[in-house]
């Protein structure tokens, strides 16, 4: 994209970063496991997109997903905090630092059993961030156990097969006024990808859940989760692209009929060209119907299902200073010694 | 019909005759929760203290937003006495439900005020019954009848400012102050108030002892409650990030900061410096303070008991993962619905020990209005210079009753922001640094922050599991010297928190304790004992850890009393610990029951063990 090249002929990025400075520590993780893809996914895009990884602040909860951060960029700051309230953690973090990147990663279990609740308080906020679930349907780090993701008739390890309906956390997001929801799959790098630049550029809480098969607990036969499952049931809802403002590529690469484009608040484009059906991913009662959908026909529909950036975040309706809190001088945090005669007058 | 023509009713006189007693004593008004007598009752108050004369308040109230019987408590002292008065001799009985047991508990020699149309069941000969014309009085003012039960309290405050000879410019002052110069509400007030002290000065024979005289004693002071105190000092010191969720009787410092936040601390374009976020629960309270501590800001809460519980696991993640964060414990009594509208202390175990493994927090105890504020600031300054949770144990008492103190002083000392590396700073050092190295001795680290501008800034917090480096390490030497560092620092604080305050005295052989509001008592006790000739010293802990002058304090006495208001005597149990070989001799007066301690009760436990000491 805008790689140029070094005088040694390693490519680097507007920023001059090379590809492996976004990379992380060597994981830890199952070979195989979709996570890892995911980091990869990450490291592909904040390089593509010239992110300064100084910037960004990688915030997880609990789980091997959660884990994950410590395996792409690097040079981040992260946290790594506690089950189910990586959200609670954002949100303290970019409320107080309004020029943080923030990257949250969490699992199924991590958003959709014990961190529902701040999964959905956050989005009510709208808070600015990106926020990864790596959807396995399973607990790994404990060794297989049902999360909230889990479907219907999912075997578990020591015995039994769920019973209890899943939560779609695509569905839960919209409900709470998520402005961009996306699903993928770990093994659609392509597609993950540009949704998760996409997701970069959108102006409040980008949620993308992506199938991400945990190849010890969760990828067996007959299990909804798995790479083969995924491979088999990915629906694309239409072809993906994404069009940072600094591009030079300038549309109409394909027919006006088939090709939505939506334009995010700092004008990067986001493309999208029609594949089977009509979809308008603006539109928030035909996201939910189409999940429903698909709940009932047990689809597995991947792409951006829902955008729009009318809310205001959090930090905008705080209507706080433009410089971050963290950088104010310490004369813009304790009033005068007038300031404090006033008080005093006042309760005389 | 102007108000001195309604109709008399007869007063019924006490048959004991007692010396006259100015401003020596205590005032019982008891209504009925809802009925807006706080208006009324803090008019009273501020009217006393604007007469010079040493006055606080008590507010001992249900769990309940309308209906229940609220008992509203003046103590009048010449002495400045502060602590809890048991037993009244002023009442004014407002509540039908509980008039009997009020009057019941009146002292003998007391006077009783009561509306007219409901006189006390039974009629005591030993307390002088003044009937109140509550209804017709609050006819005459002619307000609109949603406003009357509002209005009817400050009959009550005209018939005692009668009856108590107070000065009425100072009532009228007292009343301007409450409704912040709102003229019509003023002259309403004031209005019905003066009408009915009219109607006193015709109707009502003043035989009785109790007087309020003027006096100079509250000269350049100033009444306020410890959680307003405890807002305005975090403004003062600085706060950046406050993330709360309503829980009694801790919501009035978030009220306080939200209301002063916008006056204080606002830029010419209206923009804020700071940000006030009401989470869903106390699990996201302090997930958000944690977050925001890590990325940099002073960052605190305010709950209370239950809350804190919530709080437990992210305390124990930010004591390890060293993330600075500020809590206020304002203490009540008992979990679920306990008694959250009454006074413990009981959350001192709980707050040290905060979360799992071998943690330890901060913990500083104010123990007045003033200390409310000047700790709203050290607050915020000790959590970043220790890196740590820091949590400011104040109580119901405290923080939701009207105190007077002396003008809030301004800070001496610029914001302590401790370690923080900047990007300059670690070019300096070529990024060599390690987050959990201890390069001071002192057990506390370098920090850097998200966003930082440098390559080598980043590192990876987690709670437990890591090495120096912040790097993932499962090795027990790594994890066993952290360990050992954090104790370090935890003794590294032990020097830097407020030291407790201690008044030594030549030849005493007993040793007080006390902390937190329950000190309001103290000086009285030790006056009682003195007048029965045993002196005390007396230690006012002011922080945890517990650190050498409590040492000294213990060594340099016979005996020692460690009161205060929870039954287990948890504070007394920190201090056997920090003091083993001691042990034996420290004793513990304790006592929860939802009310303030006593002077009374706790000079009598005291008694009590000395003649057991003796005999």
């Amino acid at each position: 994209m805008t790689t140029t090249l070094a005088p040694d002929a390693v490519p680097v990025n507007r920023i001059g970063l090379r590809k492996i400075d976004y990379n992380g520590a060597s994981s830890t993780l199952c070979n195989g496991c979709g996570h890892y893809s995911i980091a990869n996914v990450i490291v592909g895009a904040a390089y593509d997109l010239s992110l300064d990884p100084t910037r960004i602040a990688k915030i997880s909860g609990i789980g091997c997903s959660s884990k994950s951060p410590a395996y792409f960029l690097g040079t981040s700051h992260s946290i790594n905090g506690l089950h189910g309230r990586m959200p609670s953690l954002a949100t303290g973090a970019t409320t107080v630092n309004r020029e943080l990147i923030a990257i949250g990663v969490s699992g199924d279990g991590d958003t959709g059993s014990i961190g529902l609740g701040q999964f959905k308080h956050l989005l009510r906020r709208n808070v600015d961030m990106v926020y990864i679930i790596e959807n396995n349907g399973v607990y790994g780090l404990t060794k297989g156990q049902l999360s909230a993701t889990a479907d219907l008739g999912q075997k578990i390890r020591h015995g039994g097969v769920n019973g209890t309906p899943p939560l779609d956390l695509c569905m839960e997001a919209i409900i709470a006024g998520c402005g961009f929801v996306a699903r993928s799959f770990a093994g659609d790098s392509r597609q993950l990808q540009t949704l998760l630049k996409a997701a970069f550029s959108h102006r409040g809480t980008a949620v993308l859940n992506v199938l991400s098969p945990c190849v010890t607990f969760n990828n067996g036969e007959g299990s909804t989760k798995s790479y083969l499952w995924g491979k088999e049931h990915d629906q694309p809802l239409h072809e993906i692209s994404f069009i940072p403002l600094d591009h030079e590529e300038i549309r109409a690469e394909y027919g006006p009929d088939d090709i939505k484009e939506v334009t995010l608040h700092d004008g990067s484009i986001i493309r999208l060209k029609k594949t089977a059906t009509e979809y308008d991913p603006t539109n928030r009662l035909a996201a939910i119907t189409l999940l429903e959908e698909e709940r009932v026909g047990q689809h597995f529909t991947t792409g951006l299902l829902y955008v729009n950036e009318e809310r205001q975040t959090l930090v905008e309706h705080e209507n706080m200073v433009a410089l971050p809190l963290v950088h104010l001088p310490a004369e813009k945090l304790r009033p005068s010694r007038d300031a404090l005669d006033r008080i005093n007058a006042r309760f005389m | 019909m102007a108000a001195t023509d309604v109709p008399v009713h007869p007063t019924t006189h006490a048959v004991v005759d007692l010396a006259p007693l100015s401003n020596d004593f205590s005032i019982t008004i008891a209504t009925v929760n809802g009925s807006g007598s706080q208006s009324a009752n803090n008019t009273l108050l501020r009217a006393i203290h604007r007469m010079g004369v040493p006055v606080s308040g008590k507010n001992i109230f249900p769990s309940n937003i309308q209906g229940l019987p609220t008992w509203f408590t003046v103590r009048v002292s010449k002495d400045g006495y502060l602590g809890r008065c048991e037993q009244a001799r002023i009442l004014v009985a407002m509540n039908r439900a509980s008039i009997r047991e009020d009057v019941a508990a009146l002292a003998s020699g007391g006077i009783c005020l009561f509306p007219v149309d409901f006189p006390p069941p039974v009629m005591r000969d030993d307390v002088t019954f003044y009937p109140m014309p509550v209804d017709e009085l609050v006819k005459l003012s002619g307000v609109e009848n949603r406003l009357k039960p509002y209005i009817a309290n400050m009959v009550y405050v005209g018939v005692l400012a009668y009856l108590l000879d107070m000065d009425l410019n100072e009532v009228e002052e007292a009343v301007s102050y409450h409704f912040s110069g709102k003229q019509k509400a003023i002259t309403l007030n004031y209005g019905t108030l003066k009408a009915a002290y009219d109607w006193s000065m015709v109707h009502l024979d003043r035989k009785h002892p109790y007087r309020v005289e003027p006096m100079d004693a509250t000269k350049g002071t100033f009444l306020i409650d410890g959680n307003c105190a405890a807002a305005l000092g975090a403004i003062f010191g600085g706060v950046q990030f406050v993330a709360w969720y309503p829980i009694t009787p801790s919501t009035s410092i978030v009220d306080n900061l939200s209301e002063y936040l916008p006056l204080l601390r606002r830029e010419a374009d209206g923009t804020a410096t700071y940000s006030i976020v009401q989470a869903e629960d106390e699990l996201a309270v302090m997930g958000m303070v944690v977050g925001a501590g890590w990325a940099g800001a002073r960052s605190m809460t305010a709950t209370s008991g239950p809350g804190l519980s919530l709080m437990a696991e992210f305390a124990g993640y930010a004591y390890f993962a060293e993330i600075p964060v500020v809590i206020w414990d304002v203490q009540r009594m008992g979990p679920s619905t306990g008694l959250p509208t009454r006074v413990a202390q009981d959350d001192i175990l709980a707050a040290y020990t905060l979360g799992h493994g071998d943690g330890r927090h901060v913990c500083l105890i104010p123990a007045t209005v003033a200390e409310c504020f000047e700790f709203g600031g050290t607050a915020l300054d000790l959590a970043e210079r220790l890196q740590t949770v820091v949590i400011v144990l104040s109580d119901l008492d405290l923080g939701m009753n009207l105190w007077p103190t002396r003008p809030f002083v301004f800070p001496d000392k610029p914001l302590d922001r401790g370690k923080v590396l900047s990007a300059e700073e670690l070019t300096a050092l070529q990024g060599k640094w390690q987050r959990y190295a201890d390069v001071d001795g002192d057990g506390v680290c370098y920090r850097t922050l998200p966003g930082t501008r440098h390559p080598e800034a980043a590192y990876f917090t987690r709670g437990t599991g890591h090495n120096e480096a912040a790097a993932y390490s499962e090795r027990p030497e790594d994890w066993s010297a952290n360990l050992i560092r954090l104790a370090k620092k935890h003794d590294y604080a032990r020097t830097v928190v407020p030291a407790p305050v201690i008044d030594l005295v030549a030849g005493a052989e007993i040793g007080l304790i006390s902390y937190g509001s329950t000190d309001a008592a103290l000086q009285e006790v030790r006056d009682l004992l003195a007048a029965a000739g045993v002196p005390t010293s007396y230690l006012r802990l002011r922080a945890l850890p517990l650190e050498s002058g409590l040492t000294d304090f213990i060594a340099g006495h016979k005996r020692i009393y460690v009161i205060e208001n929870n039954l287990d005597g948890q504070m007394h149990g920190l201090i056997r610990l920090h003091s083993p070989g001691t042990a034996g001799r420290i004793v513990s007066i304790a006592q929860c029951d939802g009310f303030p301690l006593s002077p009374r009760w706790i000079r009598e436990s005291i008694v009590a063990n000395e003649v057991k000491e003796i005999s």
